[in-house]
């Protein structure tokens, strides 16, 4: 068919990724009715939360720093998905990752910058392959559905951070001054992420965030494993026939899933304002609900791990900013927390008229390539 | 040449206006705990982990905002803003330093887990005043005042009446984490109950988590069932063993706000902490030019900390006398609960 | 150790034990309906939290515990509705959209919490029912036959439960809708309705635990599932689909969770391990599976949305 014709049909289809856009503006609608009620002035909210996203550098770098952990959870995420496995083992990964590299740093605190550096990171990305290893080999070998298991390893990772901090891991000038706050030491120097905005959050994560994106593209687009990954995904069935192999593949996604979770626990330790690793007893104080939001993200992002890049500046943007909003406004935090429920269901309902808007234009796309042919 | 003439004109009449404005008054020493209204509102904001009204931790210092503002005059003279339910520490961190950046006067992370953060955001600052609890360290910087709360005096107290009250020679205690404010309470309690009764037997259960109610209530249950007649606990899950408590009719001591209204037929005494004292003494020094470089403990002895009776609750005389005994004894120095660090 | 082991400390732990998992069962029961028929919602925990706010409310103001759980319910089947919208109508990828669900459900009912109530107050719970003569009996009296209706009525669902799903045309439906949609449509019934109707209820039992957790512990306040929820929907997957499996995981998870607390109280598990202690619940369950290899499939089209057609 002709070319602009094709081209004009290809934007078309390009128009679907709208779609959660205009979902997150229907949750942000409810928001502003929920806001009236509670007294609070919607437009003055939004204001906030736009200024608290963009409204200048120290807003955009906390934008982007916020992103980072989104990006690799739903970078892994996207890995997941094509493998059919759906990883809610989030959160327990980041803790693991984040022990782990706190735990080389402790253990070797002289270590110079150049190895201690890279190694936190690496260490964070084997407790995250670790923690997402388990629920996959249990899946493998002993038919434990993952979802009884990564939520079972949530809660396991959470006691085990407790005792760490609160044990042998705590700061011992908190134990001698008996404050006994749950935390480490001032992690090494040589270990702290390099900032990319001086005096701000925003730290070398977000290149290795979207570096890693990158490098998953190549592996599922482009190499053999990444096909048969892909592969699983699209027709079980099939894939059996080739034997156990549709396991194994199952064990590798939730490990490359979880390895990146657990990298993005690095990164938040490492790249954290205080360079500890402070708990308030509970995951999602630490990871910022990462584990699922990062899930959204991906969806966002239409599950293509380089669209979760722009997906997760923006996801990342709506939480910055709903946070400012809380604070201008003076609104307590819970409806930042129903808004965001709110936008992640909308967000998710959203896919089936971009999956239609999609459909259709293929069957345009190929009824004009060939009119006679039945669909 | 006019025009600066004119300008110049203008300028000295501003100023001479503003002289009159500011320099008159009288000036009164201020008396130790009360504080004089400043001319424009001092802007305080408070960031903290867990819910207002969580009857616990952040409605202390929340309350205590309220009160002082109270004092000082209303709104005029103070504005409150606050952030809660930031357990997640990177946005407690963002909020702290947002408030700064908003040119609020006082920001208080009321959160022992938020002082790595202020410490550094605090130096980029320098014209902010904040404050950080529960902690005693202020980390050197002169724009940081800490505060925290000496929960084993209280707590110690309490242990005494408990073991006072007590038939079956058993205690429980239901706490989260061995951390902290927490770590603290459960440790002057049980200090305070083996003083008072060396053959005590006090039974320390840390569920594991601040949040879950339900396991609190298990917990409750199972020092029941080992003996204990008498209960106590720390940190917000706790409503759960006094939910039990209150079902077993089993006697109550509460820590970090009044819990009377949790179960009235059971709650002995709580320990009710006023930060308002910590709270004046800064506003005090910040009106005075000096942003931090201070800590300060509540307790007994300056008020910050209270033990609050159950009016409905029939506390025998000669156990009451023997809390406020051994509150005297604590602040004169001559008895002396467990200090952190020792 | 010879403490632990002394009738009243064994009564008390187990009896602990049952109470702290009957919240958690309604909805891992209610769940189960729901993932027979094909669709997944990770929404459990947000659910009860709303229904445990709506029985709150309903018994501060009123003091009525029947109308508390009547609110209850309806709370659930409302945001069941909504969740069988999302899933079966928009065909929204199933365990995402639940995840929305818990998150809205976390929020507004703490949101409604502060707005409504303010600071937590006490309210009353369902009284203990002791059945005449059988609860007389020693130990095992006080252990099975002195709980409120509330405890009885999530036992009770077991059987029920196990009924429907296997002797009812309505169980038919829902396990065929589950296994194979397509031939269930082709039988003229709407595999659509079947869903809604699972969901739909399965969040009704839902609002129910809710309702049972917040009578329990006589108190609301934010968060107050702790994630059990979650919990409930991992049980269903323990339990095989099958409400008896279901029940015994339940029972598994709250019984070890009681009994560790128990052994820290009498101080066996010294404090210096508590919080090694607290993840035995988790770790125990796996291991439970690990051990019981299970053969049963789940059903074939969990999570997947069923197109007409396609």
């Amino acid at each position: 068919m002709e070319g602009r014709k094709r081209t004009n049909l290809r934007l078309l289809s390009l128009s679907g990724s709208l779609f959660p856009v205009i979902a997150v503006l229907a949750a942000l609608l409810i928001g502003a009715i929920m806001l009236l009620i509670l007294g609070a002035d919607p437009l003055k909210g939004f204001g906030a939360m736009i200024d608290g996203a963009f409204g200048g550098l120290r807003e955009l770098s906390d934008t982007a720093a916020k992103a980072v952990p989104l990006l690799l959870v739903g970078v892994g995420i996207t890995i997941a998905f094509r493998a059919n496995v759906i990883n809610i083992g989030g959160e327990g990964q980041i803790v693991l990752g984040a022990l782990f590299s706190t735990g080389l740093a402790l253990l070797v605190p002289n270590l110079p910058g150049w190895l201690l550096l890279p190694g936190v990171l690496i260490a964070g990305f084997v407790g995250g392959a670790l923690w997402g290893a388990i629920p996959g080999a249990l899946k493998a070998y002993f038919n434990v559905n993952e979802i009884l298991s990564t939520i079972m390893l949530n809660i396991v990772a959470v006691q085990i951070m407790n005792f760490l901090l609160q044990g042998p891991w705590m700061d011992p000038a908190e134990v001698e001054r008996g404050s006994r706050i749950p935390q480490t030491t001032r992690l090494p120097h040589q270990a702290d992420l390099p900032l990319l905005i001086k005096n701000s959050r925003l730290n070398v994560g977000l290149i290795i965030a979207i570096v890693a994106a990158v490098i998953v593209y190549v592996f599922l687009w482009r190499m053999t494993e990444g096909f048969r990954i892909r592969a699983v995904g699209f027709n079980p069935f099939a894939s059996r026939y080739a034997g156990m192999q549709v396991q194994h593949r199952v064990v590798l996604a939730l490990t490359l899933s979880g390895a990146l979770c657990g990298l993005a626990g690095a990164i938040l330790v490492f790249g954290s304002e205080a360079h500890r690793f402070v708990t308030d007893g509970s995951a999602t104080g630490f990871t910022g609900s990462a584990g699922f939001n990062g899930i959204v993200a991906a969806l966002f992002g239409g599950l293509h791990p380089i669209g979760t890049i722009p997906a997760s500046l923006l996801f990342g943007a709506l939480l910055v900013g709903a946070n400012k909003l809380q604070r201008v406004v003076q609104v307590p935090a819970a409806l930042i927390v129903a808004l965001n429920g709110l936008i992640v269901v909308f967000v998710v309902s959203s896919a089936i008229w971009k999956r239609r808007l999609s459909q259709r234009v293929q069957l345009m796309m190929s009824k004009a390539d060939d009119p006679e042919a039945v669909p | 040449m006019r025009r600066l003439t004119v300008t110049g004109i203008l300028v000295l009449v501003f100023a001479l206006v503003a002289a009159a404005c500011g320099g008159g008054g009288t000036t009164t020493t201020a008396a130790p705990g009360t504080t004089t209204p400043p001319a424009e509102p001092l802007k305080v904001a408070m960031v903290a982990p867990s819910a207002v009204n969580d009857l616990a931790f952040s409605q202390s210092m929340y309350d205590a905002l309220l009160a002082v503002q109270e004092e000082m005059g209303g709104e005029s003279a103070m504005q409150i803003a606050y952030s809660d339910n930031l357990f997640v520490v990177d946005d407690a961190a963002a909020a702290i330093r947002d408030y700064a950046n908003e040119g609020y006067d006082l920001v208080i992370a009321h959160g022992s887990q938020f002082g790595s953060s202020l410490q550094e955001i605090a130096p980029d600052y320098p014209d902010t005043a904040f404050a950080w609890g529960t902690a005693g360290d202020t980390f050197g910087l002169s724009n940081v005042f800490a505060y925290e709360a000496a929960s084993e005096e209280g707590g110690y107290v309490e242990g005494v009446m408990a073991a006072a009250l007590s038939t079956s020679g058993v205690l429980g205690v239901i706490g989260p984490i061995e951390v902290g404010d927490a770590a603290r309470y459960v440790n002057g309690f049980v200090a305070g109950a083996t003083a008072q009764n060396p053959a005590i037997d006090v039974k320390v259960n840390y569920t594991g988590s601040f949040s879950d109610v339900a396991l609190a209530a298990t917990a409750a249950n199972t020092e029941i069932a080992a003996g204990a007649d008498v209960l106590t606990g720390t940190a917000q899950m706790v409503t759960g063993a006094v939910g039990v408590a209150k079902d077993d009719n089993i006697p109550w001591f509460g820590t970090q706000a009044d819990q009377t209204q949790l179960a009235p037929s059971i709650v002995v005494a709580s320990q009710v902490y006023h930060w308002e004292v910590v709270i004046k003494q800064i506003i005090d020094l910040i009106d005075q030019g000096t942003m931090g470089g201070e800590s300060f403990v509540i307790n007994l002895a300056n008020g910050g900390e209270a033990i609050a009776y159950n009016p409905d609750y029939s506390l025998p005389d000669d156990v009451k006398q023997l809390a406020e005994d051994t509150a005297k004894g604590i602040s004169d120095g001559s008895i002396n609960p467990p200090r952190p660090g020792s | 150790m010879s403490e632990f082991f002394s009738a009243a400390a064994l009564v008390t732990t187990i009896g602990a034990g049952i109470r702290y998992a009957t919240s958690y069962l309604y909805a891992a029961l209610g769940e189960t309906f729901g993932q027979r028929s094909g669709v997944l919602n990770l929404g459990v925990d947000g659910i009860m939290l709303l229904g445990a706010f709506g029985a709150y409310y309903v018994v501060l103001e009123t003091g009525n515990l029947w109308l508390a759980l009547l609110i209850a319910a309806v709370v659930g089947l409302v945001m069941g509705l909504g969740m069988a919208f999302a899933s079966v109508t928009l065909q929204a990828e199933q365990g995402i959209s639940g995840i929305g669900f818990y998150l809205f459900g976390l929020g507004m009912s703490d949101l409604l919490f502060q707005k409504l109530v303010g600071t937590p107050r006490p309210i009353s719970g369902f009284p203990e029912i002791h059945i005449p003569w059988l609860s007389d009996i020693p130990v095992i009296g006080e252990l099975l036959f002195s709980h409120s209706l509330v405890v009885y009525g999530a036992f009770l669902l077991v059987p029920i439960g196990t009924y429907v799903l296997n002797r009812t045309a309505i169980g038919l439906k829902i396990r065929a809708a589950g296994e194979n949609p397509a031939a269930v449509d082709t039988l003229g019934v709407s595999v659509a309705k079947v869903r809604y109707g699972t969901i739909m209820f399965g969040s009704m039992l839902a609002g129910i635990g809710g309702a049972a957790l917040t009578t329990e512990l006589g108190i609301f306040q934010q968060n107050l599932t702790a994630g059990q929820g979650f919990i409930a929907v991992a049980l269903v997957y323990f339990g095989a689909w099958r409400p008896v499996g279901v029940m015994y995981g339940a029972l598994l998870y709250g019984l070890v969770a009681s009994i560790v607390s128990q052994l820290k109280t009498l101080g066996i598990i010294p404090r210096s391990v508590s919080d090694l202690a607290s993840m035995l619940p988790a770790v125990i369950t796996i291991l439970a599976l690990v051990v019981a290899v299970q053969r049963e499939r789940q059903p074939a089209a969990l999570t997947k949305p069923y197109q007409r057609g396609g």
